[in-house]
């Protein structure tokens, strides 16, 4: 058993990429996740494991110090919320485009522009479906719980490193802002130089040694006919995640009429309305996709033949819900159920969403 | 009374026929050539080697490193 | 002894005084005739040859006409965002303090849209070395101004020469970096004579010295030339510039602490 905490969402973010051996955290204040740094700059961690801090001058120099951390093998990582990660799209895409392993952490709040500092989850689409130029994609993990906010720390350096992509943790001000119980994970020790160069020494800039060609960073290729291969590269490690990566989770799925498609923090909401949905005799079950990117088709589309419509839950104007509308491509209805601008659906709405949308209410 | 004489070979396909090696020698050993290479430069060369006295200074300003200097003690 | 027998006897790998460092791959480069980042490249991998450091470089390209820098120098490289070289530089040399970490940045990369990415990394004094090469021009995209355009300066996109009142004033970058506490080392140097270039190893020598004492930044501007850019033959660039850029951009060492 590890140590169990009361903590904030945030706060568990710095101190799970303290404890699984993150070697550098480059960051902007922002809210609602200013918390991260904070910590971090509390819990000193270059005196405890050597780990790096550095308040950046903005979120772009942030996500580039993150490129450049990223370059050298090492775990690195930056936080920020919906504005900022627009500024670190451009570097973002270049994290992609160079294939290089990194973690971003995007406490949603709700926009357009500078919007808002209460949750949503509007930045869908931005995380999902690009945000940056060029074809690429991110794997992209949604905490529901300050537990995951604690476990996807490192699954998600873990897949950033077997994908060399970067991962996003897709959270909003709900679980950011929240507090929980969790269960920290063990200390692991940062990877030693020798550790690096094993594991990252064909394309790491850890300095060019006698037996080695040089190490290149960049995504940069002005041979079309070979950056067209090199895309054909990514689009089959894009298959691969989809293929092998997908993370989801049913909830009272095997007698449900009815179902809702919801992640993070209206995932939560969604559980208790199922509760007073199946009380009036509704039949609901939830898909939770833990992974926004490889989205879960096969699974919804496996509940197809059950199911006599889908309502998606989401704090946006409908981002996720074009997902699933492909992903069931016609075969039941699919509704949407949103609120946004930072205002949180109750369970109560939604349940009556469910039941305006499918029980002629 | 020179106390080194020199010489110098130049990569003429990788010359660019800049000239700037022709400014820099102190002792006008260089000139473009009439002739140009695969690459349509008039490449640099020793017009007049006799006067090379292996100083290094068209190497130091060839923006392409294309000049080997050599210098020995005059016999 | 005839002329020619002469000749093969100098020409000796015995009597080799200088010969292209082996830190300098054998790709051909890609830039104009003349153009001065052919020398500054030579310099840096000699330097770098003398000190024996090639197995412990970090060169960071940018965008911009060496942009593709990784493809001559024999180092590990990192190539950045427009402007964001300082950046990277700033978390390589934090995550492997050993390492010698160097950015290499034009005008218009480092002087436009890198200036507050410039500014932090030597006002954080980062243990790195920053090359700025100043030719007053973008050159890859194809002679537009840049914020070191000087007065007057005929370019792609000032076409009347460059007027102050509506564009602004030619940035003497040194100068502003200089009067920051993090900024150890800051000279303007340039590269058309041996006796510049010489003088010009000297400075990087010195920068990359100075990034293992961890005391700041060193930023080593070089004023340099763009014959296609400035529409001169590169010998006419070089007097060019020495007519015109010298004494806006006054060659010397800013500070030496």
């Amino acid at each position: 058993m590890g140590d169990i905490r009361l903590m904030k969402g945030n706060e568990v973010i710095a101190e799970a990429a303290i404890r699984c051996g993150c070697d550098g955290y480059f960051g902007y204040p922002i809210t609602p996740q200013s918390e991260v740094m904070e910590t971090l700059m509390i819990r000193r961690p270059e005196l405890e494991t050597g780990m790096v801090v550095v308040q950046a001058e903005s979120e772009v120099a942030a996500i580039n110090m993150v490129y450049g951390g990223a370059s050298c093998g090492k775990k690195v990582m930056t936080s920020s919320s919906s504005p900022g990660i627009s500024l670190k799209a451009e570097g973002i895409t270049y994290l992609a485009g160079a294939e290089l392993p990194a973690l971003i952490v995007n406490v949603v709040r709700g926009g357009p522009g500078l919007g808002t500092i209460q949750p949503a989850q509007s930045d869908y689409f931005q995380a999902v479906k690009g945000g940056g130029h060029g074809d690429y994609k991110l794997i992209v993990l949604a905490p529901a719980s300050v537990q995951e906010m604690n476990d996807f720390v490192e699954l998600s350096f873990d897949l950033a490193f077997k994908y060399l992509n970067p991962a996003l943790i897709l959270t909003d001000g709900v679980i950011g802002q929240m507090m929980e119980k969790v269960e920290l994970s063990e200390f692991k020790p940062r990877w030693t130089e020798e550790e690096i160069i094993a594991k990252s020494g064909t394309w790491a800039t850890t300095g060019k040694t006698a037996d080695r060609e040089r190490n290149i960073s960049t995504s940069l290729d002005l041979d079309s006919a070979k950056q067209e291969i090199f895309n054909h590269k990514l689009q089959a490690k894009y298959r691969a995640m989809q293929e092998n990566e997908v993370r989801f989770e049913k909830i009272n799925c095997d007698d449900a009429d009815y179902l809702f498609v919801a992640y993070g923090s209206s995932a939560r909401i969604c559980q208790k309305a199922i509760e007073i949905a199946r009380k009036k005799g509704i039949k609901v079950g939830l898909l939770r996709p833990i992974t926004l990117f490889p989205y879960p088709i096969k699974q919804i589309q496996e509940m197809l033949g059950q199911v006599k419509g889908i309502l998606s839950v989401e704090m946006s104007a409908g981002q996720m819900v074009e997902d699933v509308r492909l992903a069931v491509n016609g075969k039941v209805p699919v509704e949407h159920y949103g609120r946004y601008g930072g205002i949180i659906p109750t369970p109560d709405e939604v349940v009556e969403a469910l039941e305006q949308n499918f029980l002629g209410e | 009374m020179a106390k080194f004489i020199g010489a110098i070979v130049v990569d003429t396909e990788k010359c660019k026929g800049c000239g700037l090696c022709v400014v820099a020698c102190p002792t006008k050993v260089i000139e473009l050539a009439r002739d140009v290479n695969g690459k349509g430069y008039h490449y640099a060369h020793m017009a007049n080697a006799a006067a090379c006295i292996g100083c290094s200074s068209c190497g130091l300003v060839c923006p392409d490193t294309v000049i080997t200097v050599y210098r020995t003690k005059a016999s | 002894m005839t002329a020619t027998t002469e000749l093969k006897n100098i020409i000796n790998e015995e009597n080799v005084v200088y010969k292209k460092t082996s830190v300098l791959l054998d790709n051909e480069m890609h830039y104009c005739p003349g153009c001065t980042h052919g020398v500054i490249h030579k310099a840096i991998a000699e330097v770098i040859d003398d000190m024996d450091i090639q197995e412990k470089t970090i060169g960071v390209s940018p965008v911009g006409c060496s942009v593709l820098a990784y493809n001559y120098l024999d180092i590990d490289w990192q190539q950045a965002a427009h402007g964001r070289a300082p950046a990277l530089a700033t978390a390589t040399s934090r995550l492997m303090p050993e390492k010698y970490v160097f950015t290499y940045q034009g005008d218009g990369d480092l002087a436009s849209i890198g200036c507050a990415e410039i500014m932090h990394a030597c006002n954080r004094g980062e243990s790195i070395v920053v090359f700025f090469v100043n030719n007053a021009i973008y050159g890859m995209t194809g002679g537009q101004m840049a914020p070191t355009t000087l007065e007057g300066q005929v370019t792609a996109t000032s076409p009347y020469g460059r007027d102050c009142q509506t564009t602004g004033f030619p940035m003497r970058i040194s100068e502003m970096l200089a009067m920051l506490p993090g900024t150890r080392f800051v000279t303007r140097e340039s590269a058309e004579t041996p006796g510049a270039v010489r003088k010009l190893k000297k400075a990087i020598r010195k920068g990359f010295e100075n990034t293992r004492e961890n005391k700041g930044i060193s930023f080593i501007e070089i004023v340099g030339t763009c014959s296609s850019g400035w529409k001169l033959s590169p010998v006419k660039s070089n007097e060019w510039m020495k007519e015109n850029m010298f004494p806006y951009y006054p060659l010397g060492t800013l500070k030496d602490e």
